[in-house]
Order: C-alpha cells, then structure tokens, then sequence
C-alpha cells in the first residue's frame, strides 16, 4: 500500500502546511466574530461557512488544528511510556514487586481522577492563558491515561520475561536495566503502540468535555476538541454538513498518522 | 384591556369544556429527578413540578392573568395591619386518600412551614420579623394567621403553600390538588394518577382534571427531548432554548410558542467583596461606577440578544423586566451600546487606552475574568462579551465551571472577579428580592454580608427594600421600588444584559394550552388540559 | 487456604484504601459542601447558613463514621438524592450491568473476530479499512453517537459498544499480528495447517494472557465509561448516579461507587491473571 502511505504522507504535510501558515492562510482571525453573519453557509469570504457567532470556520480549523496536532500526540505518548515504563518494570520485576505495582495500578485506575482536574482548576490562577491551560490538561490527561496500558504490558512482559530468547540472553550474561531495555521493552510495542494510537482521539475528546469544568481550552482559542464539542446537539447534527469537517478531518488525520507511522513488525 | 382578557378566557374555557375529551394520558419531561415529595421543601425544578401538579393551595396565581384566584380558600380578608389574613375555606373536601380537609390542615401546614428548624424557603418568604406565627381555627372552615410583622404581599406567597393533612396515615403523600404521585421509578420516570376527590369541575359539571394521569419521564438532555416531541412520543417541552425553538419551527411550526419576554435575566457582576483574593487594584475599578457603567456601555446587547438568543430576547433595563408590568419603571431604558462614552467614562477614572490595550493609571493592564456555569448561551454571551470589550482595549479571560465550583467561588472563597449569571424569577413581587438588595443578606452576590453597608447607594437601596416591605399601599411601594431600580441602573452593582423570551413546544393534539411566562409555562391550567379525541384514545 | 486468605485480605486493603483516596480527592476538591439551595434567594441567612453546616465533617471521622457503618451494611445516605446510598445502588445497578455486559460482549465479539479476520486474511487493504473504520468511531464523541443513536431509534445501551469495540480491536489486532509473525506461525503455514487450527491454537493461544489482561483491563474501562454514556442517554444506571454525585460532591454516594468499581476492577483484572497465568503456564 505504498500509494496509500504517499497520499497520507502529502495529506500531512498539506495539513501541516496550512497550520503552521495559517496566520496567512486564514482568511479571518480565528476571534473575530463576523456579527452580521453568525451560522453563514459556505461563501467566498467564508470556505467552511461561519458558527454560531459568527466566526470563520476555516480559520478555527486551522488554528484547533495546530493545537491539538501537537498537544494530543504529546500526551499520547506521556500516557503510553508511563505505562510501558510501569507495566514492564512491573512484569520484568514479578514477584511481590509485580502484584504491589498492579494492585496500585487497578486503585488508579478506579478512582475519581475528576476532583483532581477540579483542585488543578481550583489552584490555577484565573487568568491563565489558554495555551497554557490547554498545555496543562493534556499534560494531565498523559500523567492519569497510563494504568490501563500499564496493566496489559504488565502482562505481555511476564510472558516475554519467560520466554526462550530472554532466556538465551540472561545465558548470555545480560541482566538487569540491559536486559529489560534491550530485550524485554522492544518486545511490549504492540500494547504501548494500540495504546498510543487510542489515546490521542480520547484526549482530545476528553479536552473537550474538561472545557465545562474550567480546564482545556478557553475561548476564543479553538481546539478539535472545543470544535467536535459544536456537534455534541440535535440541531447541530442536523443542521449544515459542513458542520462535520472537523470531525472528517480529525479522522483523516489520525488515520493518515497511523499509515505513516505504522510498525512493520505489526504488519499484515 | 383587563375585561376583553377576561372575556377571552371565558369563551376558552366555556370553548374547552364543550370539546374536552376526559382520559389518556398527558406525557412529558422532567430533567432531573425530584429530591423530594414534602412541599414544604421543594427547591429544585422537578419537585416543584410535582408540587404544582399535586399540591392544592388556598389561592392560586393566575398565570395568564396573574391575578390571585380563590382555590381552596373561597375567600380571605387582609386587615388593616397587615399582619393577619383570615380565609373562609370551602367545605366538603377531601385529600387524596379520601381524609376530610378542613382549616385544621391549615394550621397544621403553616405550624410545619414556620418550623425554623426545617429552613423551607416557602417559610422564609414569610419571615417578616423575629416573632411567632399564631394560627386561629375558628371553625372547620375558617381559620386566621397572624404574623409578627406586617407582609406588603401577604396573599400572594400562599400561591406555594400546598397544604399537607394533619391526619392522614399518608403524610405528605396525601394532597389535594388534580393528581396524586401513584408510581416512582427512580431514575426513570413518575405516574401521577387522577385524584378521584379533586374538588374541580368545569363549566358543565365534570369532575376535573381531564387526563387519567400523567406520565412524566426523567430525562437530562434536551436532544432526546426534542426529538420524543417530534415523534408524538410526549406532548410538550415546557422550557425551550433559542436554538431548539428555531429548529422545531423549521421542522413544525404549528408546535413552538413564543409568549413573549420573560421575568428571567441574565446578568454579570464584579466582586466587591473587601476581603476577595484578588489584587487590589482590581478591587478599586470593581469598585468604581464609573468602570462598571463603563463595561456596561461597551457590551452589545442588541448582538447578544439577535446571536444568543435568536431574537428571543431583548436588552435588559434592569431589575425588573417589562414583562412585570406593575413593577417595572418604564422610565428607565437599556443602557446603549457606546463604546465611546464606555471610553470617556474609564478616562475620568484615569484609564487610558495606549495602542490597542487599556491601562489604569498606575499602568496596570486592565485584564479580569469572568467565570460562568457551563452553560451553552452563557458561554457564548461570555464569548461576545470577550470581543465587545477587546473594543475598548480590555482583555477579558472566559472560564466555565461546573456549579459547585463556581458556587464555592461566589459564596465561600470570594475568588473570582467578575461572575456571569441567570435569575429565574417565578414571583412578580419585589418582596421576593429582599434577599438580593438588602446589604446584610448572604445572597447580596457582588458584596455580601455586609455588617453595615458598603456605599451611601446600597445603604439607600436598604432603606428603600424595607420600607416597601412593610408598607400596605401598592403605589407607595411602587414609588419606592421604583427609587431602588433607579438606583441600580445608576450604579449598576449588577450589569443586566438579557431578559429572554418564555419559549415553549406544545403538541397540538394538546387542547386548551395556552404557554405563558410565568412557570410552569404550559401546564399551567392542567386540571383543564386534554387530548384531542382520537389521540385519548389511542392512550 | 492461606493463599486465598491472602488474596482476600488485599483485596479487602486495597478497597479501604480506594475509598480513603477517593474520599480525600472529593473532600478537598473544589465546591465540596456547596448546594445550589444557597443560591434560593427565598433562603434567608439562617437557612443559607444551615445548609453550610450539614457537610462540614472532616476527613478522618467521616471514613471512621463510614467504615462503622460499612460493617453493618449501611453505606449512608445520599446529599444530592436523599436516599439510602444502597437503595440507590440497588436499583440502579441491574441497569449499568445490563449495558456494561452487553457493551463488553458485543465489544469483543465484534473486536476480536475482527482482529481475527484482519490477521489471518494477511490483507493490507482489510486492515487498513478496518483501522480507518475504528479510528473513525474513536474520534466520534460519545455525544454525538448518543445523539445518533436516538435518532436512529436504537437502543442507547449500544453506545457503550461502540465506544468499547474499536479499543478492544486495537489491542487485540497488534496481539494477533504479532503472534502471526512468529516463526512457528510461518512454519505451521508452510506446512499446510488449516486456518481455524492455526488460529485457535497458534495465535490465539500464545496471546491468551495478553487477551485476558486485555479482556480484564476493557471490564473495568466499561465500568468508568458507563459513567458519560449513560448521563448522556439519560440510562437510569450506575454511571448516572456517578455523574450525579460528582456533579453534587456526594461524598457518601461517591467513596461507595468508588469501592464497587474498584472491587470490580479488582476482580476481573484478577481473574483474567490467574487465567492467563493457567494458559501461559499449560501452553509453556
């Protein structure tokens, strides 16, 4: 499917072009709200139309896009390496290190991790700038999405750790940090990966829903999340199909990344 | 005007009555579940919908009218005082359990509602001074209350006093209104039956209310609302947003109803509360009028109005809304739209606009936030808010909170600096404000609390609310409302943006609905709703 | 014997300790002990002042006062719906379980038998599909699939598969190929193995206990997701409660949920380790 990985390749590099241009790009600033013309159709002036009030589309796609194309991924692979860092350390080390580290990983994963988010609201100052705000959500949502994973590559590394070549390589005289590092983590990827590629749609919508309590973006800046919030009402799903670029675009993105960046070795 | 209203409402009902069909089933929503059956303590929405429906009460507002009707009570006389009103009650009654009613469940209801313990807020409108109430049954039918301090109102507020039998094994669960909560499932839904000893009949002598029953289904997102009202699956959507009236409209226009502004407003403050974390030179321009009348100057509520609300609303004067048309002062109109005034204003106070950023004269850049609920209108109207401001070189920072967290804010920690909120006001009385304008009262959101008050205007403003309070003449406190909204307007402690319209959707197989402002805006009349034949039938 | 004492004597710890952290997070969390009743201008000072006193309890006597009660089965009265916590759990919970039961079984059903397909048919176009398929339902909000849903007239309980399957794919996908590219695999193909055989006892087998962590990890992630999707399709569950409570700091309500979730979390991550750990060790 070489073609298929050239058309995302170009795809991205569009989609990077255009943001990283958007300040020329964008036919309007992402704030300015056009008041004679809230929920406008397409036009010349405005190529996605305008919101609610009256703000241009495409200038807010290009502008969430930016954000979130960098936040999200970040955050993905904060919450992937903890969890490999956890969930293999854990699985290399078994034993009484093993069934402490995952019984403290099924009470994280329990907990009501939203009264945190609210003290973190509650401690920030108001006046925080949005991209800080945002910077700390997701900085967050990386630091609290790890325990799920952490607990599946606790159990991919037990079953490596026992397996003939890990065994051939202690024989060697590997041991220790070497053994894990070289040997035992490379083999956990397939997890990490899934949980990597999960993660950044669920931190973005999870950005999204945390806008309501204080945290994530703030206004007027936009993110994909704040965007694909827009679409969360019968009157939007209903009404102007060009409602849902964001949304196409989000999938089309994420979906590029992944045949960009696949992983050979979890290849058909 | 008042006899052709009064005409039309004959010809309804004598019109309704003729055609009512009795029977089927009358469905619609409730968005949370009640927390409770007592009436005496209902605060939140959904228990007081079931208040409504089930509660009988001596006199009932009129809500199309809004003139005091008798209910229970056949008549009452206030004396000259204003300290005692004594009802003359219709006999012959009974509960729902089939327990006689007399002017003992009255007293037995008012001695509960006065408990101080039980902290009712029907109760504490009531609270006129420190002193007991004294209950006098001086027969089966007829029976006196006295309050220690005169009430400037005191017929309307029993408008919310369901009264409770002092007698029935069902406690609270007995009542006298058109239904009875027969069926509770928690979390899903409530059947109120027809209650089979309702005093009511219509015109022709049948037994109200109409409907068999009501069903009323738990459901928190007004989408899957909406599209059960599309579907015929229930019958009206008593509260309606902009957003969802232009949608239903597109789809059916027979179904919305616009009846017109509310009593509800939407408004922004700042903390002026002494004690706030927050700098204090941020306290000083809270603090100024002419920074407040300023920000107020700056914003457009035309806009606001035509993009929030889609024309369902318009730009609020003030205090009162002109939907209240006794209390309201038509000599006060919206502050305009002026930015350049907003800006000569902020210079008298020593702001200064340096390219494009305004800065107060000791070089602070002026920058606040403004913190809402989440909201979908709120934050929008935040959001334009946000531009009309960057108008004037002001930076404003939008921050949405769930409700205990802006709540802690307001009332407990005072850590916010200007707070963008909604009154839903149910009581066309001033009195029931008291606890707003008095200066010493917790719920006096900008600066509450106040050992003594702050400013000359709010020590003005205290005077005023006290002396309409305990005056019988209508026009005096008219006069002296009058003076209170003068003074806001001037001052602007609250910066009133909107008073929306009362927007409902209403089937129309639904007979005799007729929506109004005053809550609940559609069910109103419920003893004298029903189904158009074939659909009754089909129930 | 002494191992299942063991067993049991951690996980009654851990439970205790997830409602002390719980109970903590909530405590200090912002809004805590605020009622929207204060907001009632009908409420004179009193009454306002009243409703502040009733949760002012500090942190160590209410969990001593809730232990207390735990061990007589009375898990406390809820703030924000003024009822038995366990009455409320007991009503609501037949619900959660339906949704979350149906939502696990559709989730793999429809996952694995995915993964499956996608691994052994060795097509790059089937994968890619699939994946673009699941991606796609990944960056749907949960919202908008409810919206959808009602829309379609399907049952809302759905929404929970939906949000579970394309996860429980993803993992499972990278496991199976992975088991696929193992030489024996290869070998066993070569050799002329039919395709069930190969799959059941060759790939599937040696990611069994990778599978069941998954498997135990996806339970108790259904268990937190039930939370928004049945506050969004108004499903009169536990996950509703939940978002009720928090939404009011309902601390007696919320440190209860939080035990159950755990103990669930806690027994079927168990579980699906001592499972994993009978195939991996009869495989080996």
């Amino acid at each position: 499917m070489k073609w298929a990985r050239m058309a995302a390749i170009i795809f991205l590099l569009t989609v990077a072009g255009a943001c990283l241009l958007a300040n020329f790009v964008a036919p309007a600033s992402y704030a300015y709200q056009f008041r004679e013309e809230p929920d406008a159709a397409v036009s010349r002036h405005h190529p996605l139309g305008t919101d609610d009030l009256g703000r241009d589309r495409f200038s807010r796609l290009l502008y969430g896009t930016r954000v979130s194309l960098l936040l999200a991924p970040a955050a993905a692979v904060l919450a992937s390496l903890l969890g490999l860092l956890i969930g293999g350390l854990a699985g290399f080390a078994g034993g009484w290190t093993e069934r402490l580290v995952m019984s403290a990983t099924d009470l994280f994963l329990s907990l009501p991790w939203l009264f945190l988010l609210l003290t973190v609201r509650a401690v920030l100052p108001l006046n925080v700038s949005p991209i800080l705000s945002v910077t700390i959500t997701f900085a967050l949502l990386g630091c609290l999405g790890w325990a799920g994973a952490a607990r599946m590559i606790c159990a991919d590394a037990r079953s490596v750790r026992e397996s003939e070549f890990v065994l051939l390589a202690r024989a060697s005289g590997n041991s220790g940090f070497r053994l894990l590092w070289r040997h035992v983590l490379p083999n956990l990827r397939p997890i990490a990966l899934a949980q990597f590629w999960i993660s950044i749609p669920v931190f973005i919508i999870t950005e999204a829903n945390l806008g309501m309590l204080g945290l994530g973006i703030s206004e007027p800046l936009p993110s994909w999340g704040s965007l694909l919030r827009e679409l969360q009402s019968y009157t939007a799903i209903t009404g102007q199909p060009v409602q849902f670029v964001p949304l196409i675009l989000f999938i089309a993105v994420i979906g590029s990344f992944h045949l960009v960046l696949h992983d050979e070795e979890l290849t058909v | 005007m008042k006899k052709i209203l009064v005409f039309q409402l004959l010809i309804f009902a004598l019109a309704s009555s003729a055609f009512a069909q009795s029977g089927g089933e009358l469905r619609f929503v409730l968005h949370s579940e009640p927390k409770t059956f007592n009436p005496l303590l209902t605060e939140d929405d959904s228990s007081e919908s079931v208040r409504y429906m089930t509660g009988g009460v001596l006199v009932r507002v009129n809500r199309l009218t809004q003139q005091v009707e008798p209910e229970l009570a056949k008549s009452w006389k206030v004396s000259k005082d204003g300290r005692t009103i004594s009802f003359e009650l219709r006999s012959g009654l009974r509960f729902s359990d089939g327990t006689p009613f007399s002017a003992d469940d009255v007293a037995f209801t008012m001695k509960q509602l006065m408990d101080p313990a039980l902290h009712s807020p029907t109760g504490d409108m009531f609270r006129s001074g420190t002193g007991q109430v004294q209950v006098n049954v001086s027969s089966q039918t007829r029976v006196s209350i006295t309050f220690s301090a005169p009430l400037a109102d005191i017929v309307r507020p029993f408008d919310q006093v369901a009264i409770m039998s002092a007698k029935s094994p069902q406690k609270e669960m007995a009542v006298l209104g058109p239904f009875y909560v027969a069926e509770n499932k928690a979390g899903e839904y409530l059947i109120l039956k027809r209650n089979p000893y309702y005093w009511k009949h219509d015109g022709q002598g049948r037994q109200l209310p109409y409907f068999d029953s009501v069903r009323l289904d738990i459901l928190q997102s007004q989408d899957t609302e909406i599209l059960r009202l599309l579907r015929g699956e229930i019958d009206f959507i008593n509260s309606l947003s902009p957003d969802y009236y232009d949608k239903i409209e597109a789809e059916n226009p027979a179904l919305v109803h616009d009846a017109g502004v509310s009593l509800d407003s939407e408004f922004m403050w700042f903390n002026q509360v002494p004690s706030a974390p927050i700098p204090d030179y941020k306290k000083a321009w809270f603090r100024s009028t002419n920074f407040r009348r300023a920000i107020s100057e700056a914003i457009n509520r035309q806009d606001m109005a035509r993009i929030v609300f889609k024309g369902h609303a318009q730009p609020a004067v003030g205090v009162v809304s002109p939907a209240n048309k006794f209390w309201f002062n038509s000599q006060l109109h919206a502050h305009p739209f002026d930015q350049k005034s907003a800006l000569a204003r902020l210079n008298q106070d020593g702001f200064v606009l340096q390219d494009g950023i305004l800065k107060d004269r000791d070089g602070h850049v002026v920058e606040f936030s403004i913190v809402t609920n989440s909201n979908k209108n709120r934050e929008r109207m935040a959001t334009l808010i946000q531009q009309d401001l960057s108008g004037i070189g002001i930076k404003l920072n939008v921050v949405t909170l769930d409700f205990p967290s802006l709540i802690d804010r307001m009332t407990n920690s005072y850590n916010y600096e200007a707070c963008l909120l909604g009154f839903v006001n149910d009581d066309l009385d001033p009195n029931s404000e008291m606890n707003v304008w008095l200066s010493s009262s917790e719920n006096h959101q900008w600066n509450p609390k106040q050992k003594t008050p702050a400013t000359p205007w709010e020590a003005q403003i205290d005077k005023l609310m006290r002396e309409q309070a305990s005056t019988l003449d209508q026009n005096k406190r008219k006069k002296y409302y009058d003076q209170v909204q003068q003074i806001v307007w001037e001052q602007e402690p609250f910066i009133y943006l909107i008073n929306h319209d009362a927007l409902s959707a209403v089937s129309t197989a639904l007979v005799n609905a007729h929506p109004t402002i005053l809550r609940p805006q559609v069910y109103w009349n419920i003893d004298e709703l029903s189904l158009h034949q074939q659909v009754a039938r089909n129930r | 014997m002494r191992q299942l004492a063991k067993h049991v004597l951690k996980l009654v710890i851990t439970l205790l300790l997830g409602g002390l952290l719980a109970a903590t997070l909530v405590r200090f969390a912002p809004g805590f002990g605020m009622d929207e009743a204060q907001l009632d201008i009908r409420l004179n000072n009193q009454s306002i002042d009243a409703l502040k006193r009733q949760s002012k309890e500090g942190l160590g006597a209410f969990y001593v006062h809730y232990c207390e009660r735990l061990l007589r089965g009375d898990f406390g009265m809820s703030r924000t719906l003024e009822r038995p916590v366990a009455e409320l759990i007991r009503e609501r919970m037949p619900e959660t379980l339906k949704s979350v039961a149906l939502g696990l079984l559709l989730g793999w059903t429809l996952g694995l038998s995915l993964a499956c397909l996608t691994a052994m048919a060795r097509s790059a176009a089937l994968d890619s599909i699939a994946g673009i398929f699941c991606g796609t339902l990944l960056c749907i909000p949960a919202a908008v699939l409810a919206i959808l849903f009602v829309i379609a007239q399907a049952p809302e309980r759905l929404v929970l598969a939906a949000v579970a399957f394309p996860q429980i794919y993803r993992y499972a996908r990278n496991l199976l190929i992975r088991s696929m590219n193992q030489p024996h695999v290869l070998t066993g193909w070569a050799k002329g193995l039919g395709n069930l055989r190969l799959l059941f006892w060759h790939v599937l087998r040696p990611a069994a206990p990778q599978l069941l962590a998954v498997a135990g990890v996806s339970a108790s992630l259904a268990f937190t997701a039930a939370i928004p999707v049945e506050a969004l399709c108004d499903l009169p569950g536990v996950g509703q409660l939940a978002w009720k409570a928090a939404m009011g700091r309902d601390l007696y309500l919320l440190v209860t949920l939080t035990v159950l979730v755990t103990a669930v979390t806690l027994i079927a991550n168990s579980t699906c380790e001592l499972l994993g750990n009978m195939l991996g060790t009869r495989h080996a």
